[in-house]
């Protein structure tokens, strides 16, 4: 049996082998040469394009001797709890549940102004929340115009500043995640949760979260994803700065790789992006599964 | 078993998502955002930008074989192609080197010279050049070298020494001394021709001053002198922000050239020993120019916080400030008033009338009297150029007389050629430049050694610590351990 097996899975197999071939070259290849120029010297130009060579973990301990790098793994933890984890998450989840009670032409208007923002690409929505926030801004002039003063968030809270946008820009994934998700939650279930007289808050934690606990799993790991990895956005508000306020990993990987052309630092910052990436889905399935 | 399948399968998503997630929506973006992407990736840039610079190029570089077919005899018959950088509106270097290679195609029958305008801001123009040059496929022949970064490419072996063209070529005597010096590389050998160079100092408002007491035309000799000037107008002229000196990371390469080194390279001390090649720390001149910015912002003579570290402070001061009278003195670059003309980004004619410039002086006076710091761009040839000769011979016509002439007067360059500098028309402009034009005798070019852009960066750092109110010493410390990070202890002296 098993020769007969083996051949033909070998010639089941082969009509696959293009796509593999494909797949690992493309996919595969760019990310172990990224993997393998972490731990080498190369760069763009000076000496060490010419001889880049291997030079083991000293990206990784240059990157832990930089208060720079500290900075921007402590940017970028903020922004991302900040922004996906609170922001996004949270307010995703609210306008879900708000949503299933409101009438149709709310649920659409709502629905319609959340998917605009998540529709407009990321370089436009960082520059119409710079028009927005800036010292000549829209806000300012609103503020003025009713005697409230100024704000100067892009220069005092810069991560604060660019946090908001992701939320604006963001929110709609979870919320399209969190709807579909508490449309498969049974009325049958709430309406005996309500009988037995748990309380909106307490039918929301006790009965509809752990329902839909996989979805909340699901979300979280794409938005935290998608937001480790923001670049356009805080590159057109703030370009990272003032000084380095906002300059988070992504910012931070740029400014090595392209401004001072150090591809090898940079690569090794990458690792570490994809490292924290890693940790965070790790939390997650934990959670998930403790649950269970 | 199970689990263990799904926790690989997530982490293995997990990573992809990271690496190629982001670059999903950016698609659409704009070119900043697209190097991204391959600054995630990192495998990418190999391909990404340098094809985006060929489609830029036109259908003409790409295919290059297809030129080749039509082109006449001479060689093998590929055309020498020029590398250059086109950003925003700005079509003088495009327009001249029509007009040279026009002529010069037509002077040398089956010749044939391709220009490669290679769109992109200053940083991405190296990253792209950088690209470009590093295979013998796609590599120009040409390049539109910056100053800036001419050492890092000699040392990364991508440039062609020229000295045994030079020393052949009947116009290289006409070059001053100092701006032969800014295409040469650490080995001593010559790897670029200067087109132009520019220089820096102090630009005030006449009135101003003299509604603050000080006599004009004003001619400080020592920075105790610039502040006391300050200090004058702070008093007696409210609402106008005494002096603008760059002190912030957002301002970039201003903060470390027209701020920092204007006051470092005027205390007698350097940033790098040529001597002992190493880059020099713990000197006592680094903090005194620390000490001056801290003096202008702790006693707010410069511009308020928010404006000092706002990215856009350049053209602010060149568009606002300066021609509406509301800053005094501003410590900048020669090629202000090329923005002022009736084709620049902000026309103000009467700007000759209203402002005086005069030479930035070194600290307390010293020898030379003045200090002035040059950048400016260097014609060069590729290392992987199949025609280097034929490469050269196009230099040639870049920068004869004629043209070079053409050249430094269309894009308002500070003149690197003694018979440039005799021109009438060049007299003319630069006569209303006065000091600016005659720094050039002293003006110094920056150690722009391949760690130069990261140790930039830290001055800049230290700049803007100072600024926004720590203590020159901790600054000059903190600057100190990163270049010893930089560059390692050993390439570091203390002096």
């Amino acid at each position: 049996m098993s020769l007969t097996a083996t051949r033909r899975a070998g010639a089941r197999a082969l009509p696959l082998a293009p796509a593999t071939v494909l797949l690992l070259t493309f996919l595969a290849g760019p990310i172990l040469w990224s993997l393998y120029a972490a731990f080498t010297n190369t760069a763009l130009s000076g000496e060490a394009a010419r001889h880049s060579k291997f030079i083991g973990l000293e990206n990784f301990r240059q990157a832990l001797d930089s208060p720079s790098f500290k900075n921007a793994v402590v940017l970028t933890l903020t922004f991302t709890i900040l922004s996906a984890i609170i922001g996004q998450n949270a307010l995703g989840l609210g306008l879900a549940l708000l949503m299933r009670s409101g009438s149709r032409v709310v649920r659409v208007v709502v629905g319609a102004f959340v998917l605009g923002a998540w529709v407009i690409p990321e370089v436009v929505a960082g520059y119409l929340w710079y028009a927005f926030l800036a010292q000549e801004g829209s806000l300012n002039h609103f503020l003025h115009a009713t005697g409230l003063g100024s704000q100067s968030w892009l220069f005092s809270s810069p991560i604060l500043a660019v946090s908001l946008a992701n939320v604006w820009r963001g929110t709609a994934f979870s919320m399209l995640v969190y709807s579909a998700a508490l449309s498969e939650v049974p009325k049958e279930i709430e309406e005996a949760a309500e009988m037995d007289g748990a309380t909106g808050i307490r039918r929301l934690w006790n009965v509809t979260l752990p329902l839909i606990r996989r979805s909340v799993t699901t979300n979280l790991m794409l938005i935290t994803l998608q937001t480790l990895s923001v670049f356009g956005l805080i590159f057109t508000m703030t370009k990272g700065g003032p000084g380095s306020h906002s300059q988070t990993l992504p910012l931070y990987m740029y400014e090595q790789s392209f401004s001072f052309g150090q591809l090898g630092y940079g690569t090794a910052l990458a690792t570490v992006l994809l490292t924290v990436g890693a940790v965070f889905s790790l939390i997650y399935l934990r959670a998930m599964r403790t649950e269970v | 078993m199970k689990r263990g399948l799904l926790v690989t399968l997530s982490v293995v998503t997990a990573t992809t998502m990271v690496l190629a997630g982001c670059s999903k929506d950016k698609k659409a973006a704009t070119p900043a955002a697209k190097t991204t992407s391959s600054a995630a990736v990192s495998a990418a840039p190999s391909a990404a930008p340098a094809s985006s610079s060929s489609a830029t190029a036109g259908a003409a570089s790409t295919p290059a074989s297809t030129v080749a077919a039509t082109t006449a005899p001479g060689g093998d018959g590929k055309p020498i192609k020029i590398a250059f950088q086109q950003f925003g509106e700005g079509r003088i270097m495009d327009d001249f080197l029509k007009t040279v290679t026009d002529k010069y195609q037509a002077d040398n029958p089956g010749s044939k010279v391709e220009l490669n305008a290679i769109q992109a801001s200053e940083n991405d123009y190296y990253t792209k050049l950088a690209l470009l040059v590093k295979s013998d496929k796609t590599t120009p022949d040409i390049i539109h070298e910056d100053t800036f970064l001419i050492n890092s490419d000699i040392s990364a072996g991508y440039l062609k020494p020229l000295d045994d063209y030079l020393a052949a070529w009947d116009q290289w005597p006409q070059y001053v001394d100092n701006a032969k010096a800014a295409g040469r590389g650490l080995d001593g050998k010559v790897y670029g021709v200067p087109d132009g160079t520019d220089t820096r100092g102090l630009w005030y408002n006449k009135e101003v001053l003299a509604k603050a007491g000080i006599a004009v035309p004003w001619a400080p000799k020592t920075w105790d002198d610039v502040l006391a000037a300050a200090r004058a107008v702070k008093a007696k002229v409210p609402g106008v922000t005494p002096i603008n000196v760059y002190a912030s990371k957002a301002a970039g390469e201003a903060t470390s050239m027209q701020g920092f080194e204007m006051l470092m390279y005027g205390t007698g001390a350097s940033l790098y020993d040529a001597e002992s090649k190493k880059w020099i720390v713990g000197s006592k001149q680094f903090k005194d120019s620390l000490g001056f910015m801290k003096t202008v912002f702790s006693e707010k003579l410069g511009p308020n916080p928010q404006q000092a570290l706002d990215a856009q402070l350049g053209n602010i001061v060149h568009d606002d400030l300066l021609p509406s009278g509301k800053l005094a003195i501003a410590l900048d670059g020669s090629w202000l008033p090329g923005g002022w003309g009736p084709k620049g980004g902000k026309p103000w004619p009467e700007w000759a009338d209203k402002l005086g410039v005069t030479a930035m002086p070194t600290q307390t006076g010293q020898a030379p009297g003045s200090v002035s710091l040059s950048g400016g761009w260097t014609w060069a040839i590729s290392a992987k150029s199949a025609h280097p000769d034929e490469a050269f011979k196009v230099i040639q016509a870049l920068q004869n007389a004629e043209n070079a002439t053409k050249y430094t007067n269309d894009a308002a360059q500070i003149s690197v050629r003694k018979d440039v500098a005799g021109d009438q028309a060049y007299k003319d402009w630069t006569g209303k430049m006065g000091a600016l034009s005659e720094v050039v005798a002293v003006t110094q070019y920056r150690p722009a050694y391949s760690e130069y852009p990261r140790i930039s960066n830290e001055i800049q750092v230290a700049a803007e610590a100072v600024a926004t109110g720590q203590s020159p010493e901790k600054a000059a410390a903190a600057y100190d351990a990163a270049v010893k990070r930089i560059v390692g202890e050993d390439k570091t002296i203390t002096k």
